[in-house]
């Protein structure tokens, strides 16, 4: 009830965005630099960083009367790391130099970002990067190989994660750094994926120089700036509201079109996936409702579980239920996609990027170890790492 | 959109109720009743009736109820669920209640809402909204009889339309049945005497199909607050038994179970929920005020049926999953008698067949969604 007294204008703002940037004809970029200014592009940030001080749910009455509006969005298939990472990294960890800098062109998309954690040597055990940063006077010297790198061909900046000192225990050598993509030392090749597609790459960084005010937290504290990071890559995963979206529709819609694909063995498992992926969205709304109130459930780990289960189920299923189709193929020439999508293409697409979904943000497996550590309060495995300096652990 | 949280007051009475039940329910209570099935355990009906008003939250304060709606009672379910507390909350004052509010009955409510008498729908316990029929002579398995004064019969009248008839103890004879679940036991019901009609023809029937819909959409609840109690006291097992020199729950072959046990309750609570808030949006208070003039929108009604035939179709099958995870990672203690987890598996398997089973919920729901079979 605060949020409303601090702010009785949100209305008011959203007119005032309207009447002065007709949502039909401005530029997107222009429009969505102005819902910055507005302080309407995240509510829940502070006063000149794109907010205004409110409670993180109080976004969709300015998103909901943006969209009925028709105002541009923010391309969320292209900069889902810049808005869904690294915006509220920097807003939590970065200076106010950093925030200046990069929130506004990072909320009208004019800069995209990327993502550089993952290596070949670590993966699930995201702390043991081994790219080197080394401090030379006011820059750092960044060495090492990234992997799965989404979208790094057409980033303009990255957030690195990279070993800063090897003597002490992984996390805690680690530092968190904006990097710009366009440094000669880096290279970047495309990763094919069994779609025939290449949404990765590998980015190779080779002597790039990071001046020391790009990085964000102190020296050491990269671990948990990271952390903050997956967390929020985690909720932007698990979003989605209608009935009957995602792959889920694209089955009943077949279903209710095609008498042809009604078979009783095919109506038991329609109606158990339809059952599942509607309580997974009625959880989802809970979880939504209960952030709003201010209470945000620990359930968001376990809601990407679910998440990728019925992805990988229900496009599975799709295929079995139009065999012939199911038997072909959109195209397996090798592209670059603009951006990530699981909807897209054909049902084969679809079963085959769907796989994708327990391993990217963190796969199932270690999202149940989330689960059972973080939530449920069960001892931690056995780490044979721990407290060892990273330089004397057997990789 | 339907709240799906809990509010404060919810919240309160959930404290009040589980501490009653501490009191109140020995533990070792739920399963004396296999082997002591005339055990009294009318005190503890007294003490959630009389003391919490538990009998008549669902009635009217002007028939001598507290007034309350679907989510309250949700709530309470949650805690006998838990419990599983040998009282007849749901079978009296949730679904006979609701019998007897959809079919504008004054008469027999404030002696139900006081706690002075319970009452039983009598139709075998796996009738659900649409799919019962009317009672000649007996019925059978019933649950909730046992105790019942009052026993509301679905009967053909003299115009063969269905007739909802009131009996008394001395009307009926009850013959107990062997039942899986002992905390809830079933008995054969034989009307012998003539009765009172309460409501005849449509009436009748509105009244019976909006027990059975409030009894599927609330059992959810009760399926819910059953599984929690499984993962919590699992959680807790596996936090303090050692072998090979650790607690069990160190291990990923536990954890992850316990994890996807932990995301499988995530999801049953927010379809229990949807389930009694959309049956609470269409108040059947509203019904009983202004009879005739039912309060749920076509929309309403149809998402009420959505949510009940959902929670059913998934909060059966949670509530299951949870107690033999819960035997399963409790090992050869979760066998034994003395170990209260079999208490739960019993109930929830019962509960999974009550009310409709899954399979026939999402029958149900192939229709209200338009997935035909064919």
């Amino acid at each position: 009830m605060s949020d409303q007294q601090q702010s009785p204008d949100l209305q008011q703002r959203v007119d005032d965005l309207l009447a002065s940037h007709d949502p039909e004809t401005t530029p997107p970029a222009i429009f969505l630099g102005a819902q910055y200014d507005a302080g309407l592009a995240w509510v829940h940030f502070p006063q000149g960083r794109g907010g205004l001080g409110l409670s993180r749910g109080r976004q969709v009455e300015v998103d909901e009367r943006l969209e009925a509006a028709g105002a541009p969005r923010p391309d969320f298939a292209r900069n889902s790391i810049g808005l869904g990472m690294a915006a509220p990294t920097i807003l939590a960890f970065g200076s106010q130099e950093l925030q200046e800098r990069y929130l506004r062109p990072l909320f009208a998309c004019t800069e995209i970002w990327c993502q550089l954690f993952s290596e070949p040597g670590a993966g699930s055990d995201l702390a043991a990067v081994a790219t080197r940063a080394v401090p030379d006077g006011d820059e750092w010297v960044v060495d090492g190989q990234k992997v799965w790198t989404s979208g790094a061909h057409n980033a303009d900046f990255a957030i690195l994660v990279a070993r800063t000192d090897t003597s002490v225990p992984k996390h805690a050598g680690l530092t968190y750094f904006l990097v710009d993509m366009r440094d000669p030392g880096i290279e970047i090749r495309p990763l094919r994926q069994i779609t025939g597609e290449a949404e990765f790459n590998e980015v190779f960084l080779t002597g790039v120089r990071v001046p020391d005010h790009n990085r964000v937290g102190t020296v050491g504290e990269g671990w948990k700036v990271a952390t903050t990071t997956l967390n929020n890559e985690r909720v932007a995963i698990s979003a989605g509201n209608d009935r009957e979206a995602g792959q889920i529709g694209l089955v009943t819609e077949r279903w209710r079109t095609d008498p042809s694909v009604r078979t009783p063995g095919n109506h038991t498992e329609l109606m158990q996936w339809w059952v599942e992926t509607e309580v997974t969205r009625l959880a989802g709304e809970r979880l939504r409702q209960g952030l709003e109130a201010g209470q945000p459930g620990p359930e968001s780990s376990a809601m990407k579980l679910a998440f990728a289960q019925q992805a990988q189920q229900v496009t599975g299923f799709a295929l079995e239920l139009a065999p012939e189709e199911g038997l072909t193929y959109h195209d397996w020439t090798m592209v670059r996609p603009e951006g990530g999508s699981f909807l897209g293409h054909g049902p084969g697409f679809r079963y085959l990027r769907a796989k994708g979904n327990s391993i990217e943000g963190g796969t199932s497996e270690i999202m149940r170890n989330i689960v059972a550590e973080r939530v449920l309060g069960l001892p931690p495995d056995h780490r044979p790492d721990k407290g060892i300096p990273f330089k004397d652990v057997p990789r | 959109m339907t709240d799906l949280l809990y509010t404060d007051v919810e919240e309160s009475l959930r404290s009040s109720v589980r501490s009653t039940l501490q009191r109140s329910l020995d533990e070792g209570l739920p399963a004396r009743l296999y082997d002591e099935p005339d055990t009294d355990v009318s005190a503890l009906w007294q003490a959630l009736a009389g003391q919490l008003g538990l009998a008549g939250l669902l009635v009217p304060e002007s028939l001598g109820g507290v007034g309350a709606g679907a989510r309250e009672a949700a709530v309470v379910l949650e805690e006998l669920g838990r419990a599983v507390a040998p009282v007849p909350f749901l079978t009296s004052a949730v679904i006979a209640t609701t019998a007897l509010l959809q079919a504008g009955d004054e008469q027999h409510l404030p002696t139900l809402a006081s706690g002075e008498r319970t009452a039983v729908l009598v139709l075998p316990w796996t009738a659900r909204r649409g799919a019962w029929s009317a009672v000649s002579g007996s019925a059978e398995p019933v649950a909730g009889a046992l105790g019942a004064d009052l026993f509301l019969v679905p009967t053909t009248g003299e115009g063969g339309g269905t007739s909802l008839r009131a009996y008394g103890r001395d009307e009926v004879e009850l013959e107990p049945i062997v039942s899986l679940d002992m905390t809830r036991p079933l008995a054969r019901v034989t009307v012998t005497g003539q009765g009172d009609e309460i409501a005849s023809g449509a009436g009748a029937e509105a009244a019976v199909d909006a027990a059975l819909a409030a009894g599927a959409a609330l059992l959810a609840s009760e399926q819910l607050g059953l599984a929690q109690w499984c993962l919590e006291t699992t959680v807790e097992y596996a936090k303090t038994r050692v072998q090979f020199a650790r607690p069990i729950g160190s291990f990923q072959a536990i954890k992850h179970r316990l994890a996807d046990l932990y995301l499988l309750l995530v999801s049953a609570q927010a379809a229990a929920r949807q389930a009694a808030g959309t049956l609470a949006d269409g108040d059947l208070r509203g019904a009983h005020a202004a009879r005739g003039t039912h309060s749920v929108a076509p929309q309403g009604a149809a998402e009420q049926q959505i949510a009940q035939a959902v929670a059913q179709a998934f909060c059966s099958d949670a509530a299951v999953r949870a107690a033999e995870e819960a035997l399963q990672l409790h090992g050869g203690i979760g066998m034994t008698w003395e170990a209260p987890v079999h208490t739960r598996l019993k109930r929830a398997k019962a509960d999974q067949l009550a009310l409709g089973t899954p399979d026939r919920h999402r029958s149900d729901l192939a229709v209200l969604v338009d997935l035909p079979a064919s």
